[in-house]
């Protein structure tokens, strides 16, 4: 599986032949530029990514990506690792940012407003742009500071008992509301691994952001567990744009709307999630999928 | 011969023994290692073993009982009266007698009994060497020679290896215990003997500090009191404003280090910031008896206020000086331990570097702050040097800085230097001093320890 995969020129080949009017008519809708099988392009986007690179140094870790974001959707990325899934979701809150050697070029716009301008402030978009990583991370605070440590640095807690709103709705919100109210005054880290990833949920919700990241949110997590974040990842997509870097496409299957299908950063495949799972357009992606590599 | 000799002999028995030892096992299985319980090198080292150890312990034994073998066949062989002198006077004798044997000087005449008594001394510790050398290297032989036999294929070489192993990590780990206990123990004694002359609570409450103790009756100015307040008054008076200035700056520093400074900076100002701590403090001591103490005097007189040329406050400031790169340098490995999850998760939800330092990685990192600061305390506590020379040697009982005031360990270092009885009272408060601080700075290790520990575990 050494293929290498050059913009425009040897996509087309691989392209696997469907029946012919329905792909030609997608064709017309795919990107210009980046190669990507599928359509990239969505009616209703929260965020816009265009020509997206990032750079680690001298190392190149993702190419020309363009990608739209919808609302009120899940989109999953998936792809082997390495492939810059994390990087590319990072990049939507500007969390690569804090790492010293990390350049992006591209445009990414939310709403019209390119983040990446250098008027921008970092510290709302990442109130609006939410993030909840690999393993869970609450701080070694209680459970009702942890919830209410976002609200505070944003100035949202005009009062003790806004506070105390927050917090409640938060919790509930990420399903944990009934069995931590008890014992808000604990430290988040005592609680288990699956109730300390929906405490990291909640805290994010708790700035009422728009769009949620999450990078692998159940790989530290057994089934039970994971099962509980998915079923929250389904209900949250009522009010929220989430986005989720996962290795398991059943999770992926499950969850998620959209599916982009990446590989050695590049954006291989962009699609309904049903369709990339039953009828896969690119080689690299069916392989994937069938799991002959990854 | 020289019992170096004997040792390096040794060794050389107990490489052979490994050499042989191996071949031997090798031999048995005709190279196939697959066929012994432990590789071949295991059965070489339990056979150096069993050569070396036995022997070693005999010469440990020997050595440490030959001398008053020796001494007491010496003595048995004196004349009558000479045996019948009091102790002290007899081992006076008997060190001439050492020395004329080994050809020092002696302090009495010599006489036919004395030249006698040394030849006999000389013979019998000739003798006493060559029969230690016999009986250790036949010994070494002879075990080496059993442990040779002995190996089979089935022997478990590699377990006993590894009891031995253990057994000599154990002896190291107790060999600092015992001496931490022996030096407790020493300072106890003594300090029993000072309380025996001045009530504990004279020591412990007294107010004032003046230890010149007469020698003759009719000396003046001797006063002799052994109040221990106005030392550790001065002592953390010092520790204090060493405190106020090496916290925030080690602290602050580490921060700017550890979040802030980019790579280049790191690895330019982290090594010049612990030069700080490689300087000798004698050095530190002329830096603030020259400069600062000075400094401070005319700065004092021109704000007019009276600042004394020997200081508190010179003395801890530049003690301080010195303790910013240890603050600084545990501060600093504490902050890059707080798991980059940490940062993070504070990143993602939108707070600023600065949030992220004072809400989640300072109270985070707070443990091994709080372990490190009182680390450095113990520290300041403990320096003399500095305070020797910059905040002078009388014995203030004051709160202010600018006047000169004394430490614990100072008046140890002048307790104690140039020639003393070591009876008096005087020199004995040394000991007593000691003992106190000593108290002091364990309480303050295990609180320091009992802090750390018991947040530590509170992020993961």
């Amino acid at each position: 599986m050494d293929e290498v995969i050059n913009r425009n020129s040897t996509i087309a080949p691989e392209l696997k032949t469907g029946s012919g009017s329905e792909v030609g008519m997608r064709v017309l809708k795919e990107s210009q530029t980046s190669g990507t099988v599928g359509d990239i392009y969505v009616d209703d986007p929260r965020m816009t990514c265009r020509n997206v690179n990032v750079y680690y140094g001298d190392k190149q870790a993702i190419f020309d990506i363009d990608l739209d974001i919808a609302k009120n959707q899940v989109i999953s990325m998936i792809g082997p690792s390495g492939c810059g899934k994390s990087t590319f979701l990072r990049c939507l809150n500007r969390m690569n940012d804090t790492i010293d050697i990390c350049k992006v070029t591209g445009q990414i716009k939310m709403e019209g407003q390119d983040i990446y301008d250098g008027g921008l402030d970092v510290v709302p978009l990442r109130a609006s742009v939410g993030m909840v990583f690999q393993k869970p991370n609450p701080f070694p605070k209680s459970i009702y500071d942890n919830i209410g440590y976002g609200p505070r640095i944003h100035g949202l807690n005009d009062d003790k008992d806004h506070l105390d709103e927050i917090v409640e709705t938060s919790l509930k919100k990420a399903g944990l509301w009934e069995e931590v109210k008890d014992r808000l005054d604990q430290p988040g880290t005592g609680l288990s691994g699956g109730q300390q990833q929906r405490l990291c949920i909640a805290r994010a919700i708790a700035v009422s952001p728009e769009v949620i990241l999450m990078d692998e949110p159940c790989s530290a997590l057994d089934p039970i567990a994971t099962a509980k974040i998915e079923e929250l990842i389904d209900e949250l997509r009522e009010n929220y744009t989430i986005a989720i870097v996962t290795h398991s496409m059943q999770q992926a299957a499950r969850v998620s709307q959209r599916t982009a299908y990446f590989h050695l950063g590049k954006l291989i495949e962009v699609g309904e999630t049903d369709q990339i799972f039953t009828a896969p357009r690119h080689r690299l992606t069916e392989d994937y999928i069938t799991g002959r590599f990854g | 011969m020289h019992t170096s000799t004997l040792i390096i002999v040794l060794l050389g028995l107990m490489s052979l023994a490994y050499y042989l030892g191996r071949k031997r096992s090798l031999n048995l299985v005709s190279g196939r290692v697959r066929d012994l319980h432990s590789l071949p090198s295991y059965y070489g080292l339990h056979t150096a073993l069993w050569c070396g150890i036995p022997a070693i312990l005999l010469l440990v034994v020997w050595i440490s009982f030959e001398g008053s073998v020796v001494t007491s066949l010496v003595v048995d062989s004196l004349p009558q009266e000479t045996q019948n002198l009091p102790s002290e006077r007899l081992n006076l004798v008997l060190n001439d007698i050492r020395n004329l044997a080994t050809g020092d000087i002696v302090s009495t005449t010599v006489d036919e009994n004395m030249q006698q008594a040394a030849d006999h001394y000389a013979r019998l510790q000739s003798i006493s060497h060559m029969a230690m050398f016999v009986a250790a290297l036949s010994l070494a032989i002879l075990a080496g020679f059993i442990a040779h036999r002995s190996i089979s294929r089935q022997q478990r070489a590699r377990n006993r290896v590894e009891k031995a192993v253990n057994f000599f990590l154990l002896s190291s780990s107790t060999l600092a215990i015992f001496t931490t206990i022996g030096i407790v123990l020493s300072v106890l004694f003594e300090s029993l003997r000072f309380f025996q002359q001045i009530p504990v609570t004279d020591f412990i409450f007294g107010l004032e500090w003046s230890p010149q103790t007469a020698i003759r009756a009719d000396q003046v100015g001797s006063s002799g009191v052994f109040g221990a307040i106005p030392l550790f008054a001065g002592t953390f008076l010092i520790t204090l404003i060493a405190m106020v200035v090496a916290v925030p700056i080690g602290l602050l520093s580490a921060i700017y280090m550890a979040e802030y400074a980019g790579r280049h900076f790191r690895s330019l100002a982290k090594p010049v910031l612990e030069v700080l701590a490689g300087i000798p403090t004698v050095v530190y001591g002329f830096f603030a008896a020259l400069t600062v103490a000075p400094f401070f005097r005319d700065m004092g007189a021109s704000l007019g206020l009276g600042v004394s040329s020997e200081s508190a406050l010179a003395a801890g400031v530049v003690m301080g000086i010195m303790i910013i790169p240890f603050i600084s340098s545990l501060s600093d490995d504490v902050i890059n331990a707080v798991p980059q999850a940490m940062r993070d998760g504070s990143y993602g939800l939108g707070a600023t570097r600065s949030e992220t330092i004072r809400q989640v990685i300072i109270p985070a990192a707070l443990p091994g702050i709080v372990g490190g600061v009182l680390l450095a305390v113990s520290r300041a506590i403990g320096e003399t040097m500095i305070v020797v020379m910059a905040a002078g040697l009388s014995a203030n009982l004051t709160a202010n800085p600018l006047e000169a005031v004394t430490t614990v360990t100072v008046q140890i270092v002048t307790l104690l230097v140039g020639d003393q009885e070591f009876d008096s009272a005087k020199t004995l408060a040394a000991f007593a001093l000691a003992l106190v601080l000593f108290v002091i700075t364990l309480a303050l290790n295990m609180i320091a320890l009992y802090i750390v520990r018991k947040y530590r575990e509170q992020y993961e």
